[in-house]
């Protein structure tokens, strides 16, 4: 009986530090991957997932085309850098701005439909987003990607930092993550987030009660699309360069996979899955160069058997102890 | 645009309808399987990909096109009973999104095991023998394959259809479409008939992949961009409707012909362009219900 109490005020607790939790953890992170490279990967690729989770795990949307926004931020903050030379900071911002700006088309034509018609629009209208920016080769670099990120030193409030350091380089993401997660957890709280739970959880009963489905559906696809695009931003600081894979239908259907493998609907599960994800390709791809057969069997396996996903599953088995 | 004649338009339009065939036999694979079990098989794509280097390895092995038409699609159409059986069946009753999920990751697994068999390249498909060359259509030359593709396209639609109108198994599709519990009621092993229209669906989706594998190189991701067109074909036609795939197919064809002919850079986004504007007026699709959105 005490330990029930206890576990489910640590539940609460958790909850209601959910934000900060995850960041603690985050903090640590570094020293607990075999290296730092990989640290910033599930970093910003989790952000992504926390990102995707918004639409898919709180209003029960299933997108797949969100490598759309991956992809437009990443493409706005290197296009920003290599070809007007706006400085990073302003770099990241036009490369959420953009994100957010497709993200309002697609939505705007998304939402007009529903269950798995609306997965297969979004899928359609991402391949169309990456066509554009494949043909866009004078901006972009078509084929071969955007390249000439070079960003060695950063000034921030007056500071110069050295960006080639991993580890002052994980940080300086964490930074942006941390607000983001913050940004993140005061949505979900608020009477909007409520909302979006609403509409997942019956969508004719939110209607009834006078909210405007569409509309709320239609802001939750931007702010989800703008997350995305801000995960595409420092994934192209990390990078340097911006591989046209990142507009791919393959990467949408990698965040749907990582969302699916950490928990949907779960504060912490994309950070997880975006981990679990990255750590099981980069141990398969020491082994064998078709780690995608794994990656794909282990997914199957988890939407048969899983379907919570591993934070999931676990925070389900703490509450029932 | 100097050379521009009602001759060569006429033509363009022609091979739009070839191109548009393929979209066709996509999209009514897709179709059925939705229409009959509501679920978007996303590893269609996979299926049509497994069906072009089926037509590979079993035209190595006869020799004969016309023996690999009917073989394989029997072949990949089993692989879709077992997957049905296996791997499917498990998720009917839950989540709408699972059934989708699975197929998603399902095709990873067979783009990496037909690179694991056949290597990572393309493998060229020559066309058939007796296909080869081009015939005067009265407008200009015209590929005789493209033609066939035509042909065969038509007598497929036509088949399907005489099938699901007018036999009684057909009857029993429609039924099941509408209803499966009043199916259960007649005593209908329901899950039966899931089972053989996920596979005639699959089994449709491998036939494409022959069909269209002399147009183009055979590799293992062949299947992906096509299983965008076959949404935005779906999407534009109505989910579930088998006119629907065949007027919306040959649109798109029709409208990627056109588009190559006037503006080559806009080729590949016209789709999705005619995909935005059929949502913006119809949602639904040309020829789909409302209620089965949901």
């Amino acid at each position: 009986m005490i330990a029930t109490t206890s576990a489910a005020s640590l539940i609460a607790f958790g909850k209601r530090h959910r934000a900060a939790l995850a960041i603690a953890v985050l903090l640590v992170f570094p020293w607990l991957m075999p290296y730092e490279a990989l640290a910033v990967n599930i970093l910003v690729l989790g952000l992504y997932a926390v990102g995707f989770n918004l639409l898919f795990g709180y209003t029960g949307l299933l997108s797949f085309g969100h490598a759309a926004f991956l992809g437009s931020g990443a493409y706005g903050c290197g296009i920003a850098l290599v070809h007007f030379g706006v400085p990073w900071f302003g770099s990241i911002l036009i490369g959420v701005l953009l994100s957010a700006f497709f993200a309002a088309i697609m939505g705007f034509l998304a939402i007009r439909t529903r269950g798995i018609y609306f997965a297969m629009v979004t899928l359609a209208l991402s391949q169309c987003v990456y066509y554009l920016f494949y043909q866009a080769v004078n901006l972009t670099g078509g084929e071969n990607g955007l390249r000439g990120i070079n960003l060695s030193e950063i000034g921030i409030l007056g500071f110069s930092v050295n960006f080639l350091n991993p580890t002052t380089k994980y940080y300086v993401i964490l930074a942006f993550v941390a607000f983001a997660l913050w940004l993140f957890s005061r949505l979900l709280a608020s009477p909007f987030g409520a909302v979006l739970e609403a509409i997942r959880e019956n969508e004719s009963r939110a209607r009834a009660c006078g909210y405007d489905v569409a509309r709320v559906k239609f802001i939750a696809f931007v702010i989800s699309g703008a997350f995305c695009g801000l995960a595409g931003a420092l994934k192209a600081l990390h990078l340097s360069i911006v591989p046209i894979e990142t507009l791919h239908y393959l990467t949408s259907g990698q965040v749907v996979m990582m969302a699916l493998l950490g928990g949907m609907n779960t504060f912490f599960g994309p950070f997880v899955g975006a981990a679990a994800f990255l750590l099981l390709e980069d141990m398969l791809t020491t082994m064998t160069s078709h780690w995608q057969l794994v990656l794909g069997a282990v997914f199957v396996i988890f939407v048969l058997f899983f379907p919570k996903g591993i934070w999931g599953s676990a925070l389900a088995w703490m509450v029932r102890k | 645009m100097s050379g521009l004649t009602l001759d060569l338009l006429l033509l363009q339009v022609v091979t739009g309808v070839a191109l548009g065939s393929v979209f066709v036999l996509l999209a009514i694979g897709l179709s059925l399987i939705f229409g009959m079990l509501t679920i978007v098989n996303f590893a269609h794509g996979a299926f049509y990909m497994v069906g072009a280097y089926m037509g590979v390895f079993l035209y190595g092995l006869t020799k004969n096109f016309w023996i690999c038409l009917v073989l394989v699609p029997l072949a990949v159409g089993s692989i879709g009973l077992v997957v049905e059986r296996f791997l499917i069946r498990p998720l009917y009753g839950r989540n709408i999104d699972d059934p989708l999920l699975l197929t998603f990751g399902l095709g990873y697994v067979f783009i990496e095991t037909i690179r694991i068999l056949f290597g990572l390249n393309g493998i060229p498909f020559s066309t058939p023998a007796g296909l080869r060359g081009a015939v005067d259509i009265g407008i200009g030359h015209f590929p005789l394959y493209r033609l066939f593709l035509i042909g065969a396209t038509g007598v497929l639609v036509l088949g399907l259809w005489l099938f699901i109108e007018k036999t009684k198994f057909g009857l029993i599709i429609r039924a099941g479409a509408r209803d499966p519990e009043i199916l259960k009621v007649l005593g209908i092993d329901v899950s039966k008939i899931w089972l053989l229209v996920f596979g005639m669906g699959t089994g449709i989706a491998g036939l494409s992949g022959i069909l269209a594998a002399p147009l183009q190189a055979v590799t293992p991701e062949m299947g992906i961009p096509v299983l965008a067109e076959a949404f935005v074909v779906t999407v534009v036609g109505g989910m579930g409707s088998l006119i629907g795939a065949v007027t919306a197919g040959l649109m798109v064809g029709i409208v990627v012909a056109m588009t190559s002919l006037f503006m080559p850079e806009m080729a590949k986004v016209s789709i999705f362009l005619l995909m935005a504007l059929v949502l913006l007026v119809r949602p639904q699709g040309l020829f789909g219900r409302a209620g089965l959105m949901g």
